[in-house]
């Protein structure tokens, strides 16, 4: 029911219905998320708040498909993502979406330049001269270009993060999940960071899912869902004038 | 193009533990080594040893009438060859180009007597010029007198010259009885001495053929076995196969196989030395095997352990688990392509150095045999090939493992 909405031209990229997911602890059950309900649309750029343990992280790692809801529905880009194997799973991840981690998470063996290039080559086969204009283009974005034949040991934590941001846009995803993705920098290359993918945004009409504690990240995000137990307990329209 | 991105980033991973690959690449370089200078020196032993027992004596190939070498310790003279026989073996080892020379022998035994003494004898009647192109060795053997047979003389062992005290030109008698029962005798004059040599016929000696068929008083040449030597060794199974072939077919008037065909193998003990070598050349290879698979296994689970993080990463963005497998396979290739690459070359150049430094050693009574060590291509490659396939194999698991571990829990590992 919810599975054409997308390429009908109604223009909602994720909707989620009654999902909920359980752990099994031993032989207790424990519900880490229940009932969430939501719609999210193209080229937003909101994000999940609540206290630790309110199921932020779960409901990011179910949105980006590298976990799966116990119950409810949840169709992405038009897929009901529920209804793809691992492998599909990978490839749907490839296709649509890109990752920012808290930790950075880059490759360690691959300089700045084939860090970002590594999606388009290895996940999508990009034609080389395709895959060297978006990371050229890229670079510049995020003023990289001096860095990047650098070795990720080689920069620093902002630089590794704009790096990642890059990394996450080259495919042209619909869709960025971020998770705590300024927690690990001071609050200038932060604000940068959030500056960059506000930017970003804007260009490419990406949307930008956060999950974050950070209040930067707070008052730069178009929409807020407030999380408690595992519930969406507040949604509230911000207007995202935070810092750009 | 991507298996060539798969393989920079399976060797950068490899660069980046620089200390831990080159550890596993030594090991499995020195397995190779010891692999390869065992094999190339104790298959010039072999060889060496091989070739004393058949060009001194056995030759490569005998063909006797059936049922002659269950009978063999008692050299019948009632189980030979006819001219008939011998003219249809003629004929097909004429045809065959593997055949460097072939040579006919009366077998028998007889009493060997100095005038004063006697003792028991086993003879070879023989034609000097075939014999000596078919067991080259055999003039090497004669430590005193003649290096060549003249009708009328006699080769002799050392043991029995030494027992009957007896020396080159001393006239002797040999008495033997034929097929009918009846017995002769033939004066003989000593023309040399034969030191022993290891295996059957070893203390045999040595008359012409002419005079054997006189001592035993034939009407026709009756042989006892025909000896051939190949130009190629390693062409034994195939001839042997060839013969059997061309010569199964010919049946006595009851139809049954007039001849049986053995290679030197079946003939001497000898071959249970070698095939005790080659034993202990397979489990050499078999603990390779394991030392491979173990380093390679230990090396790899570890890579699998040290990058769950970056697993999960790749896997996130969506990398397939097939080049996640492939990524982790090419490391463990890579690891023993390098080990191996470097073991045969360490390997060869050892096997060099033994070849110029010139080693000797003795068997029996042979002293100053020349150790030539050498390892084949054929060898190099199996050699290497079992590295490469077994460092494969090794990493298969910690590679499927890679593969198969889901993005939020390889992400979540600290």
């Amino acid at each position: 029911m919810h599975g054409n909405s997308y390429k009908e031209g109604h223009m909602r990229l994720i909707v989620a219905q009654d999902i909920y997911k359980d752990y099994q602890v031993g032989e207790v059950s424990l519900r880490a998320l229940s009932d969430l309900n939501f719609e999210i649309e193209p080229a937003s750029f909101l994000s999940f708040v609540g206290p630790s343990g309110s199921g932020k992280t779960t409901l990011l790692n179910l949105i980006g498909c590298l976990d799966i809801p116990t119950g409810g529905s949840l169709t992405i880009a038009g897929t009901d993502v529920l209804s793809l194997d691992r492998k599909e799973r990978a490839a749907f991840r490839g296709k649509h979406m890109g990752f920012i981690f808290q930790d950075f998470n880059l490759i360690p063996v691959l300089t700045v330049y084939e860090n970002i290039e590594y999606p388009l080559l290895m996940v999508q086969n990009v034609p080389s001269e395709e895959r060297r204009r978006r990371v050229l283009r890229l670079l510049e974005s995020v003023e990289m270009m001096e860095q990047k034949d650098k070795y990720p040991d080689q920069i620093s934590g902002g630089q590794k993060q704009r790096v990642a941001v890059a990394r996450a846009l080259v495919t042209e995803p619909e869709l960025v999940l971020a998770d705590e993705p300024t927690a690990n920098l001071d609050s200038k290359t932060a604000y940068m960071i959030i500056d960059l993918m506000k930017v970003m945004k804007e260009k490419s009409g990406t949307t930008f899912i956060f999950s974050t504690h950070d209040q930067k990240i707070v008052g730069a995000a178009e929409i807020l869902y407030t999380l408690e137990d595992g519930t969406i307990v507040d949604r509230k329209e911000m207007g995202g004038n935070g810092h750009v | 193009m991507a298996m060539y991105n798969l393989l920079k980033i399976a060797i950068r991973n490899l660069m980046r533990y620089r200390r831990r690959t080159l550890l596993t690449s030594s090991l499995i370089m020195i397995g190779v080594v010891f692999v390869l200078v065992f094999v190339a020196v104790t298959g010039s032993i072999k060889g060496l040893l091989i070739g004393q027992i058949t060009d001194s004596m056995l030759g490569h190939i005998q063909i006797h009438k059936k049922g002659y070498v269950a009978s063999i310790d008692n050299l019948p003279l009632t189980i030979t060859l006819s001219p008939k026989a011998m003219e249809a073996i003629e004929n097909v080892i004429k045809d065959m180009p593997e055949v460097e020379a072939y040579s006919a022998r009366i077998k028998f035994g007889g009493l060997f007597s100095n005038f004063t003494e006697t003792t028991n004898i086993r003879l070879n009647g023989v034609v000097p010029e075939k014999e000596l192109k078919t067991v080259p060795l055999l003039p090497e053997r004669i430590i005193k007198g003649n290096k060549d047979l003249q009708k009328g003389s006699i080769l002799i062992p050392e043991l029995l010259a030494k027992g009957m005290k007896v020396t080159v030109g001393d006239t002797v008698v040999v008495i033997a009885t034929n097929r009918d029962g009846s017995v002769n005798g033939k004066q003989f004059v000593v023309g040399g001495i034969l030191e022993s040599v290891t295996g059957p016929g070893g203390r045999d000696g040595y008359i012409h053929i002419e005079d054997a068929v006189e001592v035993l008083r034939m009407e026709e040449m009756e042989l006892s076995e025909i000896v051939l030597r190949l130009k190629d060794f390693g062409m034994l199974q195939d001839v042997y196969t060839s013969l059997t072939n061309s010569l199964s077919g010919k049946t006595n008037e009851a139809g049954k196989p007039v001849f049986e065909i053995h290679t030197w193998e079946k003939l001497s003990p000898f071959y249970n030395i070698a095939r005790m070598i080659d034993i202990m050349t397979l489990f050499i290879k078999i603990m390779l095997i394991a030392m491979v698979l173990v380093s390679i296994m230990n090396v790899m689970i570890m890579a699998v352990y040290e990058r769950m993080r970056e697993i999960g990463t790749i896997s996130a963005i969506g990398t397939m688990p097939g080049k996640i497998l492939s990524m982790f396979l090419l490391e463990g290739l890579s690891i023993g392509i390098f080990g191996a690459l470097i073991g045969d070359a360490i390997g060869c150049a050892i096997i060099y150095l033994l070849n110029i430094s010139h080693i000797t050693f003795n068997f029996g009574r042979q002293t100053g045999l020349l150790l030539e060590p050498h390892v084949g291509i054929a060898d190099l490659l199996a050699v290497s090939v079992i590295v490469i396939i077994v460092s494969v194999a090794a990493s298969l698991q910690p590679a499927l493992k890679a593969s198969r571990m889901e993005p939020i829990y390889a992400l979540r590992h600290v």
